[in-house]
């Protein structure tokens, strides 16, 4: 019991502290960087509440694929930083004013929160006793959630796709390979046999 | 040292509270801005997984994962329009979007 809290204080200092860093370094890249390691603790603290599948999904989607995305956007474009950076003081005032009253208000509707007993009885889908976390939920998403996880699958689809229009585009002045017209080609459009007269040329 | 559901409701309201604080403090940098969001639904991830341990439904597991999908097609989608926006502008101040105004 005592492993278990020291762990979870160690997972959500890190991450708080991380958290804190993201929004308030200079430099973008190691706001990325620091985003990485609130997600890494972020997993840690799911692995804590016995949420292994979703830790581990955690890690894969959000380190592997979000962050590295994020890396790669602000590596490639240029910006000037500096200059971004400008109006950060003015805007702190009003910005520790919202994050204060949101966290009271956040504290106060979870501290004036209390589970009924009738609660218990009517959960939607108890956790199945003796079986992992990643049966029970497989069991529970091919099933009866199977119609809204191919809906994530088409948000997903639809994503990719719109990222790829979005993004594409055809450079003019670069020349290309064009393996249809080079198909289409045939003798009569680039030979000509020609009879030339002799002594007098073409 | 008995941890509840009230310590992790706190991490996600901390981690929620930072998100905003974020978006507030960088009006100008679009990047930090779209990695604030990321914070604010790593938060509600973290309140709904703690609910669906602590009440014993798995329910909240699953919205999770279909939290996970909207943020992962939310954050590809928006670097998209991020890398177009500076294509034609040279520079991604916020700010400057009103291109749009009627």
């Amino acid at each position: 019991m005592v492993v278990q809290a020291l762990a979870f204080y160690l997972f959500a200092t890190v991450a708080v502290l991380s958290a804190t860093a993201v929004v308030t370094v200079r430099n973008p890249v190691h706001s990325v960087l620091l985003l990485i390691l609130t997600f890494f603790n972020a997993a840690g603290l799911f692995v804590l509440l016995g949420a292994e599948f979703l830790a581990m999904l955690l890690v894969v989607v959000y380190v592997g694929a979000v962050a590295v995305l994020f890396l790669f956007v602000v590596m490639m474009l240029d910006i000037n930083f500096v200059e971004m950076r400008q109006g950060f003081l003015n805007y702190l005032p009003i910005g520790i004013l919202i994050a204060v009253v949101l966290f009271v208000e956040l504290a106060l509707v979870g501290a004036g929160w209390t589970l009924t007993d009738e609660a218990v009885a009517v959960l939607a889908q108890p956790t199945p006793a003796g079986l992992t976390n990643v049966e029970a939920l497989g069991q529970l998403i091919y099933t009866d959630y199977a119609y809204i996880f191919q809906a994530a699958g088409l948000v997903l689809l639809v994503a990719m796709i719109g990222a790829i229009v979005l993004t594409l585009r055809h450079r003019q002045g670069v020349r290309r390979q064009k393996i249809s017209e080079q198909v289409k080609r045939t003798r009569a459009d680039t030979l000509e046999v020609k009879k030339v007269p002799v002594g007098r040329g073409i | 040292m008995e941890i509840g559901l009230a310590h992790y409701l706190t991490v996600a309201a901390i981690l929620f509270t930072l998100g905003i604080f974020g978006i507030f403090m960088n009006r100008k940098n679009v990047i930090i801005i779209m990695m604030s969001i990321e914070l604010m639904l790593l938060a509600v991830n973290i309140n709904l997984v703690a609910f669906s341990s602590f009440l014993g439904d798995l329910v909240g597991q699953v919205f999770t994962i279909f939290v996970l999908t909207v943020a992962a097609a939310e954050a590809a989608i928006g670097l998209a329009i991020l890398v177009v926006y500076f294509r034609n502008r040279g520079t991604i101040a916020v700010e400057d979007i009103n291109m749009m105004k009627g």
